[in-house]
């Protein structure tokens, strides 16, 4: 299931790259809050040490599902989140390279669970106004969106939702918690 | 302009010179006062010195006597918001014997404090609740300046009413005692359902422009925000998130309907609605052709149209006073500016260039003024452009961040939000960034705007 899902990473950077809407340079930010739940959204690791060949199994057709996913409630598939969050810099909407290759990892779930719709929800830090910050989480959210869409998910299965800044992750009040608060948050809706 | 009661209701009685016939019929309030005797003035041209003593109860029970008090405190605290008037500290009050009705008022006592003018009242009981009656004394030449009598339950509104009436006849201002505010609030603790995350609901509220009278008027425990008086303050146009989506709705709260002035998600997500100065119609915020633009509609939703067209963001609209210009916030050059277009889409120009301004409030005659949060250190500060001298002062300095202006309807007074004590609170300020109240306390409370 994981070669499956770096394959198709493998396959998207290109895509990526390409479709990222304005050509800064990617800047270095904070790495985003480790998961504190290992799904299959994990990070993609450098390849393991090769191990003994095991007894031939017969491949599926399909790339297999989890049996915890498929069966999990949108409550507990949200609670365990399989679609991670990007993370943005200070005012501004830009996927970084973090960022995209977050998206790349929630595009490959998306396309294993094909029924599955999503709100992307765009959100804010705290330092800027509120009513600007609705108009720029909305950005973020469409930005998020673009981005999968152009990687070939349905743009029909993807809402998105700005927030501004009503809504922090993290109530702190420094960049720790401001770092968290900026992002493109995923929401299941339907599967 | 006619003055709307929001609660209660106060019937006023007839205005007169001279000490009332009994039992005065039944009146409308006169729009204008028919019979001044005096105008109040102070010594050599400064504010006249007034005394507001407690009013006093012509009804035996403790009830009246607390309402008595109640009432002249009020004033008190009306009259000294606009600053038109100096006041006699009440402390000295103590050492002048308590007038006992209107026949022994002692003016030679008050003369002594270099009092100017003197507020005496009395408050009855009658069986559909007060009769209030107010006078304002020149206290030199023992004439009386103003007069009216009251009737109601409410003393509160009572007083607001009074100071309300002294400010036009003594001062030809328009006072905001009888205003209102609203904003949004998360202080009932409630969370949104349908969240994984624990998220606080936010929803309308409104209080009398001195804080008392806090109530909330959306229950539907979602995102509600940017509320926006009409007006006439008869209807609040505001953003909720109730049907999942952003969008404009318009709560007549008197008739108790509930207008969908967008309904999304195929127009896009709707922000920030704005009443033009007739009330006809409602500017906001849409998503609806793929980015933020600016959006001019009719109050019941009909007859959308668009009136920004670029690729940044364009948010936060208001009406100039006269109808014909909408001030807004655009990104287009670089970081989010205060920017004027005429209602026709034409002539938008730029008019602040700091590093971070937005939400324009634009104040009503005599001033010419937009009022805005610009970005300043960490936090934002309420800045205040005058467009007639391009003149621009600052009403905050820092203490906390400060959010969200807007100006009351005589454009003497300003509310926003601070976290200067905490969490974001409501405050009013005046114009020449003096006398800073807190109107809010408890959890944390955004977006204000004034009633007309």
């Amino acid at each position: 299931m994981r070669r499956w899902m770096v394959l198709v990473m493998m396959a998207v950077s290109a895509i990526a790259a390409a479709a990222c809407h304005k050509n800064k340079a990617p800047v270095l930010r904070p790495a985003p809050p480790p998961s504190t739940t290992s799904g299959a959204g994990a990070p993609a690791r450098p390849p393991a040490p090769p191990e003994p060949v095991p007894e031939p199994t017969v491949v599926p057709p399909e790339p297999v599902r989890d049996e915890a996913i498929s069966s999990a409630s949108i409550d507990e598939l949200n609670k365990t989140s399989p679609l991670k969050p990007v993370y943005f810099e200070l005012d501004s909407d830009e996927l970084s390279a973090a960022a995209q290759q977050t998206l790349n990892e929630d595009a490959a779930v998306l396309k294993r669970y094909s029924t599955w719709t999503v709100t992307i929800e765009g959100h804010c830090d705290e330092r800027g106004t509120a009513e600007y910050n609705l108009a720029l989480g909305e950005r973020r959210a469409v930005a998020a969106r673009a981005y999968l869409v152009s990687l070939g998910i349905s743009a029909d299965r993807l809402r998105t939702v700005s927030y501004g800044k009503e809504f922090p992750f993290d109530p702190g009040h420094a960049e720790p918690s401001w770092s968290k608060n900026r992002r493109a948050h995923f929401v299941i809706t339907a599967k | 302009m006619t003055k709307i009661f929001l609660a209660g209701a106060v019937a006023i009685a007839v205005m007169y010179a001279q000490p009332p016939p009994t039992n005065p019929p039944a009146q409308p309030p006169p729009q204008q006062p028919s019979e001044i005797v005096t105008t109040l003035t102070g010594e050599g041209g400064s504010a006249p010195r007034l005394a507001v003593p407690d009013f006093i109860a012509l009804s035996p029970d403790a009830e009246t006597a607390a309402v008595a008090k109640t009432v002249a405190q009020v004033l008190w605290d009306d009259l000294n918001f606009e600053r038109e008037f100096a006041f006699i500290p009440r402390d000295v009050y103590s050492t002048i014997p308590r007038a006992t009705s209107f026949a022994d008022i002692p003016f030679d006592r008050w003369r002594e404090l270099n009092a100017d003018g003197l507020v005496v009242g009395t408050v009855q009981k009658t069986t559909g609740g007060l009769r209030v009656e107010v006078r304002l004394y020149n206290v030199r030449n023992r004439q009386m300046a103003f007069g009216r009598e009251y009737t109601g339950a409410n003393a509160r509104l009572i007083a607001h009413t009074a100071s309300d009436e002294i400010h036009q006849t003594q001062r030809a201002l328009r006072g905001v005692a009888r205003t209102k505010i609203t904003f949004n609030s998360d202080r009932d603790g409630e969370r949104m359902a349908g969240t994984i995350e624990n998220r606080g609901v936010k929803e309308i509220y409104l209080a009398d422009y001195d804080g008392e009278n806090q109530r909330r008027l959306t229950a539907n425990k979602t995102l509600n925000i940017t509320p926006r008086w009409s007006p006439d303050s008869r209807a609040i146009a505001f953003t909720s998130y109730r049907r999942g989506g952003a969008n404009i709705f318009v709560s007549n709260i008197f008739e108790g309907t509930l207008i969908e002035v967008t309904k999304g998600p195929a127009v896009g997500e709707n922000w920030l609605p704005a009443w033009s100065p007739d009330g006809a119609r409602v500017a906001f915020t849409s998503t609806r052709d793929g980015n933020p633009e600016i959006y001019i509609a009719n109050r019941d939703g009909s007859n959308v149209r668009r009136l920004t067209n670029n690729p940044m963001i364009d948010i936060s609209p208001t009406w100039s006073p006269s109808g014909t210009q909408i001030a807004f916030t655009s990104d287009r050059t670089g970081t989010p500016q205060i920017w004027i277009i005429d209602v026709d889409g034409l002539n938008a120009h730029k008019v602040t260039s700091e590093s971070y301004c937005d939400r324009a409030s634009w104040s009503g005659p005599p001033y010419n003024e937009i009022a805005y949060s610009s970005k300043n250190g960490p936090g934002f500060d309420i800045k205040v452009l005058d467009l007639t001298t391009g003149q621009t002062r600052q009403l905050t300095f820092g203490e906390g961040s400060n959010e969200s202006p807007a100006f009351a309807p005589n454009g003497r007074h300003i509310v926003f939000t601070s976290t200067r004590s905490g969490k974001t609170q409501v405050f009013t300020v005046s114009r020449d960034a003096k006398n800073v109240r807190q109107l809010t306390k408890v959890g944390n409370n955004e977006k204000p705007d004034w009633s007309r």
